[in-house]
């Protein structure tokens, strides 16, 4: 018997048992892009059958980084940039968690861009929600790695001489084998990706565009928005590496042109996942390994047994 | 210490299959019935430089490098560069021999290889032996390894001219060549090992008095280093989990574990860094799993904010810190012991964490599972500080050490049926963080256990783990927190065995005191100063947070006056102990040194005589620091 009966339990769900008791009340900016991501989350998992306590969510630093505050589950919130290494080392340690990671943009592609890079190389079974406001919120409207070329700041009183980021082609490089952009003003296309990434077993990537109407004033409010999987005008195949590369690129430059593309624009079905590979090449239990510490039969292997190799 | 030991050092390039063939020769002599010790030395270089290993054997226990060494075997560095006195690393085909000769003992018996080595080369080399009593035996074991395989294989050569002129029974050498090696390579050396032994066996004429010591053992040994006991520990307590990144000397831990785990059910990750390598130990640990990392410095200088992390939310982890001489990239291969503030202050805010220093590898073993048990029991991280010393002597225990019940218990971490039972918030959340039980420690839930959810956060947080700035939650939080120290400390002043080593007669008038690695090399050098006639006790100290306050006093106040050995030039434990204790300065001197070199007992002895009579002089390389006041 499992000793996390939470784990695939099977009953009704309902959205609300994701509102916590203790802050259902978030403390952001009336008119945040965050209420969005909050709002589609609570949506989609209801859809995707994951229960509170089977869920861990791992955020980062900054106004994104309250989310697991707003959303009853079991909660880390850790250090700036570090979310994605203790959410996939959950995930190693018990692959029946729902584990889904957030944070902002500075907060996953600046200080944490490296973990960004090897969590989507390896492919790790998770969802990962990037809250892209194109600006520092929290510590009151610094430039940002994804921070227009040009935008003034207080930290660049002359205007950025960088090129920002560029999210979707960036993960698309490293490896993950979902990348999807949507936005806050979009909110069913945003459960509807949320709950796709989530049944999606590997790294899923979002880039979810989070206007800020405080510190971010200039920035667009990401309206009219596209989905280019209902437009005629774009056509390309999402699982074709190349074809996906290319409709990244343009979706990412046409962003600064005021004109917002959104959708799932790369996935890789047929990818294993990190744990599946580190399984299949014997470098990690079958079983869950957190379940081995509450079998109270469990056989626990000594060093004792290993001395042969010193004698 | 006795007249018969053998101090045996093998010498070359690195490349040169230093470390293998001595490993091979301490085993042997092991299995002989001797005690082993080996003292490794080494550059940051993947091929060449100066490189010796030097193995220590006598019917007596050996815990400690000796003074000098009595036999020299010179490889000759196959990978030198540069063959001219005036580049920039100086002569390196020569080195083998002339880096070595100012240490050899009189009376110290020479074998190199004449195949690569001009003896001529090296200057006043006849003389010099003639003034020191040396043995010189030049051998072309270039040659012999060509002739019966390839010329690598000259360090079986010098193993068999060791045995001959040594009158050691070659057969254990044969063992553990058969047990490494096979086909046309095993076949090879044998012919090569032999043939070098009988040669030097049938046609040289011994001058020197050196033989191999002869002993037996009651007991099966077994050869490891303290990185061997550190892993070990750790599997016996359950740890299925480590993350790390490269680093010298702590990829030895890293190493050893990796091979393991898959084997026995665990997971092994080699990440991007050092900082995920600490977030991947706490996200582990956070979700039930029994997690290590841990790093040297360097990296441990990038793991100060996950390790701040674990400290707020109580998570338990275990760190491994491997020092290494800095400041910054130091001396990547050599020891030192100047990152003991580091290990204790860094991180954001008041300190919250425990702190260990084992002092050998026995220690090594009792500790990092002492680690474990506290870091689960407690909720807190523990940190295993050791060094490359330690990390890469080689050293023989009685295998019956090892002879232990394993502890998987993860700790003040509850059950479903623990969780239904325990407070909750109205809400439904769980309070994780609540008073707790009488030591302060908040029983824990982890993901997917129903009923258990919390909120994990660096911010300062209520019970229930939310975002709380409200002044009395605040004082209570941290006060509950840190006050577990208090309580480990209580625990551990009662436990049956001290983690501090107490060392010599009870009632002598003098004390070293020691922390870590040193700690065998000052007990050796506590009984060469009694046999002389002085009255001296050691205290080798291995908790360094939370302090242990009244032994550490009781010692000291026992003695006239006290000498702090350790490895780093600011007399950082000498330090410690005076702000952990608020007095005693006019009696601590500090005895230091930070050249890269383990202390030699000699050194001590040297160094404490300083202390006592004012002798004028300590030794090169070494640092006399008078107590305040003197």
């Amino acid at each position: 018997m499992s000793a996390f009966s939470a784990i695939d339990e099977e009953r009704e769900i309902d959205r609300d048992e994701f509102t916590p008791g203790i802050e259902p009340q978030p403390t952001w900016c009336p008119g945040c892009g965050d209420f969005g991501v909050l709002k589609a989350l609570k949506q989609a998992m209801p859809e995707v059958g994951r229960t509170p306590d089977e869920t861990l969510l791992v955020t980062g630093i900054g106004c994104s980084g309250k989310l697991n505050s707003y959303f009853e589950s079991y909660g880390f919130h850790t250090i700036h940039g570090r979310s994605l290494p203790v959410a996939r080392a959950a995930k190693l340690a018990n692959p029946g968690l729902e584990v889904i990671a957030a944070g902002g943009d500075g907060d996953g592609y600046g200080i944490g861009g490296n973990h960004f890079i090897h969590t989507a190389r390896e492919n790790h079974d998770m969802t990962y929600i990037v809250f892209n406001n194109e600006i520092f919120g929290l510590t009151k409207g610094q430039t940002s790695p994804t921070s227009p070329k040009g935008h003034k700041s207080k930290t660049q009183p002359h205007g950025s001489a960088k090129q920002p980021i560029r999210p979707l082609s960036q993960s698309l490089t490293a490896g993950a084998s979902y990348v999807a952009r949507t936005a806050a003003v979009n909110p069913n296309q945003a459960k509807e990706i949320i709950a796709e990434a989530i049944e999606h077993d590997g790294f899923a990537h979002i880039d979810f565009l989070t206007q800020c109407p405080t510190w971010n004033k200039d920035a667009k409010q990401y309206v009219p928005y596209v989905d280019v999987q209902q437009s005629d005008d774009y056509d390309f195949d999402v699982t074709d590496r190349e074809e996906a590369g290319k409709m990244m690129y343009e979706v990412e430059s046409k962003l600064h042109e005021g004109e917002v593309l959104t959708g799932r624009f790369y996935r890789d079905d047929d990818r294993m996942s990190y744990g599946e590979e580190k399984r299949a090449v014997g470098e990690m239990p079958d079983d869950p390994l957190a379940e081995r510490y509450f079998d109270e039969d469990a056989e626990w292997e000594r060093s004792a047994d290993l001395m042969h190799y010193h004698r | 210490m006795t007249d018969t030991e053998l101090m045996w050092r093998i010498a070359g390039g690195s490349g040169d299959g230093i470390d293998s063939t001595s490993q091979n020769f301490a085993k042997a002599l092991m299995r002989a019935g001797l005690n082993v010790f080996t003292h490794r030395h080494y550059p940051s270089r993947i091929r060449g430089g100066h490189t010796y290993v030097e193995v220590r054997a006598d019917s007596e226990p050996v815990r400690s490098r000796g003074d000098g060494f009595n036999f020299l075997l010179a490889l000759g560095d196959s990978f030198a560069r540069n063959p001219s006195e005036d580049a920039f690393y100086g002569d390196e085909e020569v080195k083998p021999l002339t880096e070595n000769l100012d240490e050899l003992n009189e009376g110290g018996v020479i074998v190199y290889d004449e195949g690569l080595l001009e003896g001529d080369d090296v200057a006043n080399l006849n003389e010099r032996a003639e003034e020191n009593d040396w043995h010189v035996y030049p051998l072309d074991l270039r040659g012999l390894a060509r002739e019966h395989g390839r010329e690598v294989m000259r360090n079986t050569a010098g193993v068999g001219a060791t045995a001959a002129l040594l009158d050691m029974d070659i057969t254990h050498i044969e063992d553990l060549m058969e047990d490494a090696m096979s086909g046309d390579v095993l076949e090879a050396n044998l012919q090569i090992l032999e043939e070098a032994y009988e040669d030097v066996k049938d046609n040289y004429e011994f001058t020197h008095d050196l033989r191999a010591p002869t002993g037996e053992h009651d007991e099966q040994q077994v050869l490891l280093s303290g990185s061997n006991a550190i892993a070990y520990g750790a599997i016996d307590e359950g740890c299925r989990f480590i993350a790390g990144y490269p680093m010298t000397p702590w990829t030895d831990v890293f190493t050893i574990m990796s091979q393991h785990l898959p084997d026995i059910g665990g997971i092994s990750e080699q990440v991007e860094d050092e900082i995920a390598a600490a977030a991947l130990a706490i996200g582990a640990s956070h979700t039930g799993v029994k997690a290590m990392s841990g790093s040297s410095g360097g990296g441990f200088a990038l793991m100060s904010e996950p390790l701040g992390l674990a400290e707020m939310t109580e998570t338990p982890l275990v760190l491994i810190e491997a020092m290494r001489a800095g400041p910054s990239t130091g001396m990547p291969t050599k020891p030192e012991q100047a990152d003991l503030e580091h290990v204790l202050y860094t991180s954001q805010g008041d300190s919250t964490r425990v702190v260990f220093a084992p002092g050998n590898i026995r220690e090594c073993y009792d500790q990092i599972r002492a680690a474990f048990r506290i870091a689960y029991e407690y909720q807190i991280p523990s940190i295993l500080v050791y060094d490359q010393k330690l990390q890469g002597e080689l050293r023989n225990v009685d295998e019956s050490f090892f002879d232990r019940e394993p502890n998987a218990d993860p700790g003040t971490t509850m059950t479903e049926e623990e969780i239904a039972e325990a407070a909750h918030h109205a809400s439904g959340k769980f309070q994780r963080f609540g008073e707790g039980d009488e030591n302060g420690v908040s029983p824990r839930s982890v993901p997917g256990q129903k009923g258990g959810r919390f909120l994990a956060t660096g911010n300062e947080h209520s019970p229930e783990g939310h975002i709380s700035e409200d002044t009395e939650n605040r004082v209570r939080q941290m006060d509950r927190r840190l006050g577990k120290l208090d309580t480990i400390r209580e625990e551990l002043d009662g436990a049956d065995d001290s983690h501090q080593t107490y060392y010599g007669p009870d009632t002598a008038e003098y004390g070293i005191m020691v922390w870590g690695s040193h700690q065998d090399t000052v007990f050796e050098a506590v009984d060469r100063l009694n046999d002389a006639g002085h009255s001296v006790k050691a205290l080798g100290v291995s908790d360094l947070m939370p302090y242990p306050e009244a032994e550490v006093t009781e010692f000291i106040e026992s003695v006239e006056e006290c000498l702090v050995v350790e490895m780093n030039a600011t007399a950082q434990f000498r330090g410690l102990t005076q702000k952990e204790l608020g007095r005693f300065g006019p009696k601590l001197n500090s005895f230091l040194k930070y050249n890269g070199e383990p202390f030699e007992p000699y050194e001590v002895v040297e160094g404490f005589e300083r202390t006592v009579d004012g002798a004028p002089d300590v030794p090169e390389g070494t640092k006399f620091v008078p107590a305040a006041g003197d």
